[in-house]
């Protein structure tokens, strides 16, 4: 690893440096609403600082393999990535409805938007500031937490381009939308902090694949924020894929916002990075409105990987539903944090979480704690977590029908996540999260032969 | 086939076979009976390969080789097949692909070429018949949320999927009433033959009206204190088991 080690309070200082070039850089471009903002998120985490592990939020991970690297800021210059490294992350479907970032940045000459419904739009914030700034002022920075998060507030500082999505009222988007943000760093150790606004009006339908990938193995640190208004009677379904290298940190914020009778579907699935955090919260601020929080995570290796989640149940008849599942391998740590909030007068709304692991080594580890509030007495709320290991009987009575052990634990490592992975509605997804899982299945394919409903 | 000398077996320091022998030869089917906690099972268990079983001493031959040298799925491989006393349910692995799995592992073992999806259907269909097995039951899990005697069926539906040369049945007839004992009982008929050995272990003689023995020994306390014909099967449903005591000398702890 290039660059000498540091301690927190220089890592903090480099940020701060980098963030007066970057200021300096966009003082022409931005308008002043957004140099507001970008003032006092700097300001908040020059108070924040790094969260450490006596914080609640904090206790199971500890950031501090980021501190300890001179992260630069990474530039559009540095860009050296080339359409073959691109090729074998695009899923097979080189035709597909694609936006490409190298750390960040919007590549315009690896994208690729065939034909987008009147009215969407999908470009790279740096140009959406530009060309929408009207449309993205009452949005952008309106709904991460600067206040509490750090890692939100440095990304704010820092907004410099990103995904722009916005999907006009009334108005189905058949093909899903991959938005494939690509890090790489082969000089010295660099950062970015894509700023991603997916805006969905009333009516409207829209699937997006949030795709972080590594082009190669060099520490690199990820710090996306993105924020996703569903307005009334709209859906989406968000998939957010993490699948960088070991080197890569990667630490994201995520906010939704839903109006009335909005639903929203989100699958994390974290198959990559050293350490990962996805913070998820959702804001269900509408009746009728409904998100399903879907997630998976296998963890190997010495992988640290936490889910964060928090579900606000502000109005009425909202519903939730969680499901997130784990696999541990080696020295794999899995941190799961489900909150769900029932506001003051959110009566009759329903929420079920549930948090299944399955830990496959003596060394693999996992922290899983629901959490639930509630404000209001006419709910319906339920949790429950396990954590287990492959069933000794099962793995017995497959072999003694010829099954050997390796495909036995992999016929039953594929079954604990079968539920989960046959919910993606996105083949390539679908075949990538099992390519991750190794699942290599003796016979004939999976999908198949092996329904469960 | 199958020749057992002495087999001296514990699990968690308790030894639970005592010195068992027994001799199987191709074609013949032999019953085990025996009080609850004879060690019916930790037999059953033992050629199945169960690794929780400590083997202290004694031997295990299977067409003249060492059975205690192989792995769970080499005995299967090899032709050894048991039917579950409490076969395992597994969620998230559906009958089907379970099924053929199996048959095309053992398959691959013998040199036959795979089946593949068509041609196992068409010969899982064929055996089920056998069993009278719903066909929705493949495309549900294994064994997960079947009745007592569905899973019982299941079992014999793979052993007649698997075609085994030695089967082995871990009281495969207890719960089930007596039409599904008929439709067992079929199933097992069905596969025997000159090749073939099978084993049953029963708590109730019943099995043997319909799946006539050539030899039947009992289990007791570890040890098979008595051999004999389909008649001993029926002196033990009538006289129950005490009398072996004081017949054979075997000191009862239980």
């Amino acid at each position: 690893m290039s660059g000498a080690a540091v301690n927190a309070p220089e890592a903090q200082n480099i940020f701060l440096s980098n963030f007066e070039r970057l200021a300096e850089r966009r003082s022409g471009k931005d308008p002043s609403w957004l140099r507001a903002i970008r003032q006092s998120a700097i300001e908040r985490f020059a108070q924040l600082g790094f969260p450490h592990a006596r914080m609640e939020e904090w206790r199971f991970t500890s950031v501090a393999p980021i501190t300890k690297i001179p992260f630069q800021l990474a530039e559009r210059e540095d860009q050296t990535v080339t359409i073959d490294q691109i090729r074998p992350l695009m899923f097979g479907e080189p035709e597909g409805q694609r936006l490409v970032f190298v750390n960040g940045h919007f590549c315009p000459e690896f994208s690729q938007l065939s034909s987008i419904p009147q009215g969407m739009i999908v470009t790279g914030l740096e140009q959406a500031l530009e060309r929408y700034p009207d449309r993205l002022e009452s949005h952008l920075a309106r709904y991460a937490d600067i206040e509490q998060q750090a890692f939100a507030a440095l990304n704010t500082a820092f907004i410099a381009d990103g995904a722009f999505v916005y999907i006009p009222p009334g108005v189905v988007v058949e093909a899903p939308l991959h938005l494939l943000f690509l890090s790489t760093a082969p000089g010295p150790p660099l950062v970015s902090h894509p700023r991603n606004v997916i805006i969905v009006e009333p009516n409207s339908r829209v699937s997006i694949v949030e795709d972080y990938a590594s082009v190669n193995e060099s520490p690199c640190f990820t710090n996306p924020v993105t924020e996703v208004v569903v307005k009334e009677n709209a859906s989406i379904d968000h998939y957010r894929l993490v699948r960088e290298s070991l080197q890569a940190f990667h630490i994201a914020t995520q906010h939704t916002h839903q109006g009335r009778d909005a639903r929203y579907l989100s699958y994390s699935l974290a198959l990559g990075g050293a350490l990962v955090r996805n913070d998820i919260r959702v804001v269900l601020d509408g009746e009728g409105s409904e998100c399903i929080l879907n997630g998976f995570y296998l963890v190997k290796d010495r992988q640290h990987v936490d889910h964060h989640t928090r579900i606000d149940h502000v109005t009425p008849h909202s519903n939730s539903r969680e499901f997130y599942k784990g696999i541990l391998d080696e020295r794999g740590r899995g941190v799961f944090n489900g909150r769900i909030v029932v506001h003051p007068g959110a009566q009759k709304i329903s929420a079920h979480q549930e948090n299944k692991n399955l830990l496959l080594s003596k060394q693999a580890l996992v922290n899983t704690n629901p959490q639930l509030e509630i404000h209001a007495d006419d709910v319906k709320c339920s949790h429950g977590a396990t954590i287990g290991q492959l069933d000794a009987d099962a793995l017995f009575y497959l072999r003694t029908r010829g099954i050997d052990l390796e495909a036995a634990r992999q016929i039953l490592i594929y079954a604990f996540a079968r539920d989960l992975i046959s919910r993606i509605e996105i083949a390539p997804v679908r075949t990538e999260v099992e390519r991750a899982l190794g699942a290599k299945l003796p016979d004939a394919p999976a999908a198949e032969s092996a329904p469960i409903n | 086939m199958l020749e057992i000398n002495n087999l001296h077996v514990k699990v968690e320091d308790k030894e639970i076979l005592k010195g068992v022998s027994l001799k199987i030869n191709a074609g013949e089917v032999h019953g085990i009976m025996g009080p609850n906690g004879s060690g019916k099972s930790t037999l059953a268990q033992v050629l199945a390969g169960r690794e929780t079983y400590e083997v202290i001493s004694g031997e295990v031959l299977y067409r003249g080789k060492n059975l205690l040298a192989m792995t769970p799925e080499e005995r299967a491989r090899e032709g050894i097949f048991l039917a579950f006393q409490y076969p395992v349910e597994i969620p998230g692995v559906s009958n089907l692909y379970f099924l053929k799995t199996a048959l095309n592992a053992i398959r691959r073992h013998r040199g036959l070429p795979e089946l593949d999806a068509m041609d196992f259907l068409a010969w899982v269909r064929e055996k089920m018949k056998l069993v009278q097995m719903d066909e929705s039951l493949l495309h549900r899990p294994v064994n997960d949320g079947f009745s007592g005697g569905e899973k019982k069926r299941n079992e014999i539906l793979q052993m007649a999927v698997l075609e085994p040369t030695l089967a082995i049945l871990d009281e495969t007839d207890s719960g089930l009433d007596i039409d599904a004992l008929k439709i067992v009982a079929r199933g097992v008929n069905s596969l025997r033959s000159d090749e073939r050995a099978i084993l049953l272990i029963t708590h109730y003689q019943r099995l043997l009206d319909y799946v006539v023995p050539d030899r039947v020994h009992v289990l007791y306390d570890g040890r098979i204190v008595k051999s004999g014909g389909r008649e001993l099967a029926l002196e033990l449903e009538k006289r129950g088991y005490g009398w072996l005591e004081e017949e054979t000398n075997v000191g009862v702890v239980r």
